[in-house]
């Protein structure tokens, strides 16, 4: 019998050692004289244990990791291909607590299929909203959506079905859905995931949205820095256009939807969605004023969808399952499921996909299972660079927006970084500034200028001498660009700074305190 | 100056018919020219400017606004390290200053022998495995200084190979 072994090829994986792993198997199968089929899935998302290699039994799939080419020939003579006992054996993968205590919804199939394999994605439950879909108009899918409590997962956390609803109302003979790729932000891997590890899955959301809205063609911007999902994509693309799940008459129904990648060039302020939105059409990536809302005159000046990767990604399971299978898990207004994003020094970082409502003590210590240095956690971000920096007093916060913007914080899209005891936190502060005046597009001038300003200001902090009228200097700045600046970038920047400030102020002082 | 007809004029020239009659061409041409030649030239500015009936200075602009785009050759590889926080939290200064000390040059310098140019980088994705760093368009993370030096060995010592 050919025993079939999975070597994940998401990006992470690969760069911990995936290929290497995947040849020297493949080498010593050919050496034995075995027969073998070697699947390139994607991650599971447990990132301490990979590269993690299954191999599928009649009892299920077994996991070893974190498994190196050296360890091929060892797990071969153990018998790895009939589950036999090893060093590196974790025993059913589904049955490893971390991914056992999960809820994955979004996530359900990404580590389980060959990202490339139509087939695969159909024998398990893929396109199936997509049918559901057709059989609607635009209106009831929106419908669906809206009532599912469905909101951005990018960040924002507007709700999807409302934003949906304003360009169905739009009236246009030429409407588009763009897929906001550009994971910029630091602590997050989730849309990457997916894009490598699940591409049919988004490619059914966007299609979904194209039929609920009324537009017949997308895109996907990608940042250039994950070359391998921008890879992935173009080859799923080429499968679901040759075997009809994208063109002119999807299934035979006469409706349309075409889609394509584009390539991003580096900048961060392009995950802004009016910035990405001019970096398509071939401009430099300068944030539009709003309104009018890209739901109204969005890209090429049409009415427009714009949502991030998991937002469209969780669409499928909505159609397929119905907006009130989704809408029961969570708590108050954060219906759903998050993919929380386990980051920095932490133990056993990975992908999380949770409901609602856990506490970010439970992420951190019950998953994470505390630092990776053995030291103390003292900070962590959560949301990304423009998110706010919590200490050991807020870990108890439920992980639900309206709870994280009560502690004046960002839930967003559930990145969490973890920082030991170590951290200088006058020096995040000033990193939060420096990287916007890196990354600001340069329109408006609090963000321009402030984030230049800010840097100086904290740097005489640290100098020392007139600590106390400084402090107060940065904090009268940071009020200019959180009401003054055009988008986010501007506005939010300050979110580091001034949790900093208030959480942690005995960093910012004179430099005496030396990182053990 | 290049001149006409010369192969690097063609190469644009044909990254611009590529891609004309897409929407939004402009970044498509520039990654189609940056891609073969490891730059975008000088000359391939008032050309893509002439063909989409921008100005020069609008190009230039697109140009000069992304940070993935080159003006100048680099070396024969690109070493893009993260600086982000999560690669922090996980000791990438460390990293960095050894990286600048074993290079011998600053972020968007290059190696005095043209191997490599070292690039920042603000995340790859690999944010519960850090410091990570990206060899032309392959991940690696767990980088030590030690992995490091390991993985750009190779790359220095061998001009010819490619």
């Amino acid at each position: 019998m050919t025993a079939t072994v999975f070597v994940p090829r998401d990006s992470t994986a690969l760069a911990l050692g995936a290929e290497a792993v995947a040849r020297a198997i493949a080498a010593e199968t050919e050496r034995r004289g075995l027969p073998l089929r070697i699947v390139r899935n994607g991650s599971r998302g447990l990132f301490w244990l990979e590269p993690l290699v299954e191999v599928a039994t009649p009892g299920g799939r077994l996991a070893y990791g974190p498994v190196s080419a050296a360890d091929i020939p060892g797990l071969f003579d153990a018998g790895f291909l009939s589950g036999g006992d090893h060093a590196l054996s974790l025993g059913p993968t589904e049955e490893i607590p971390y991914l056992k205590n999960q809820q994955r919804l979004t996530f359900a199939r990404v580590g389980r299929t060959d990202p490339l394999s139509l087939d695969d994605y159909l024998a398990h439950d893929g396109y199936r909203g997509l049918r559901r879909a057709l059989d609607w108009n635009g209106q009831r899918i929106v419908a669906e959506v809206t009532d599912s409590g469905l909101r951005g997962r990018g960040g924002a956390a507007f709700p999807t079905g409302i934003k949906w609803q304003t360009v169905l109302e739009a009236r246009s003979d030429r409407k588009y859905v763009v897929c906001n790729a550009d994971e910029g932000d630091s602590g997050t891997f989730s849309d990457r995931m997916i894009m490598e590890g699940d591409p049919f899955l988004l490619i059914e959301g966007m299609t979904i949205a194209g039929l609920a809205v009324g537009a017949t063609h997308g895109f996907i911007y990608v940042r250039s820095e994950y070359p391998q999902a921008y890879r992935v994509l173009v080859q799923a693309l080429d499968v679901a256009e040759a075997r009809g799940y994208l063109g002119n008459n999807l299934f035979g129904s006469g409706k349309g939807f075409h889609l394509a990648v584009r390539k991003a060039a580096g900048a961060y302020i392009c995950g802004e969605e009016t910035a990405l939105l001019e970096s398509l059409e071939g401009k430099r990536g300068i944030v539009r004023a709003k309104p009018p809302l890209p739901a109204t005159q969005g890209l090429f000046n049409q009415p427009t969808v714009v949502n991030n990767v998991i937002s469209l990604a969780s669409i499928p399971v909505i159609l397929d399952r119905g907006s009130s299978f989704y809408r029961d898990y969570g708590c108050g207004r954060s219906r759903g499921s998050l993919a929380f994003q386990l980051a920095g020094n932490i133990r056993y970082g990975g992908l999380v996909e949770k409901a609602f409502g856990a506490t970010l003590r439970e992420l951190l210590y019950d998953f994470g299972g505390g630092s990776a240095s053995g030291r103390p956690i003292r900070a962590v971000q959560v949301g990304g660079p423009l998110g706010a920096y919590l200490s050991e007093a807020e870990f108890d916060t439920p992980l639900d927006y309206e709870a994280f913007a009560a502690a004046g914080a960002m839930l967003g899209h559930g990145g969490i970084v973890a920082f030991d005891d170590t951290v200088d936190m006058s020096r995040q502060a000033r990193f939060a500034m420096e990287f916007c005046t890196i990354e600001s597009c340069g329109k408006c001038t609090p963000c321009r200028i402030g984030s230049i300003r800010g840097m100086e200001i904290i740097d005489r902090i640290g100098a020392g001498g007139d600590g106390p009228a400084q402090v107060a200097l940065l904090r009268d700045l940071c009020d200019v660009m959180q009401a003054g600046s055009l988008c986010a970038m501007g506005g939010l920047t300050p979110s580091p700074v001034l949790s900093a400030l208030d959480r942690f102020p005995e960093d910012f002082g004179p430099k005496q305190r030396v990182p053990s | 100056m290049t001149t006409p007809n010369s192969p690097a004029t063609d190469g644009i020239a044909a990254a611009i018919a590529a891609h004309r009659a897409t929407p939004g061409p402009l970044l498509p041409i520039l990654h189609t020219i940056q891609d073969a030649m490891g730059y975008v030239p000088p000359e391939a500015i008032p050309m893509i400017a002439q063909a989409l009936n921008l100005s020069r200075a609008e190009v230039h602009g697109v140009v000069t606004f992304y940070h993935h785009f080159r003006q100048h050759p680099g070396g024969r590889h690109t070493v893009r390290l993260c600086r982000a926080e999560a690669c922090q939290a996980r000791g990438s200064e460390t990293l960095i200053a050894h990286a600048r000390a074993e290079l011998g040059c600053d972020f968007h310098g290059t190696t005095a022998d043209g191997a490599i140019s070292l690039e920042p980088v603000f995340c790859l994705g690999h944010c519960a495995s850090g410091p990570a760093m990206m060899i032309d368009d392959e991940p690696h993370a767990a980088v030590t200084p030690a992995r490091f030096d390991s993985l750009i060995q190779p790359l220095r010592a061998n001009p010819t190979e490619e």
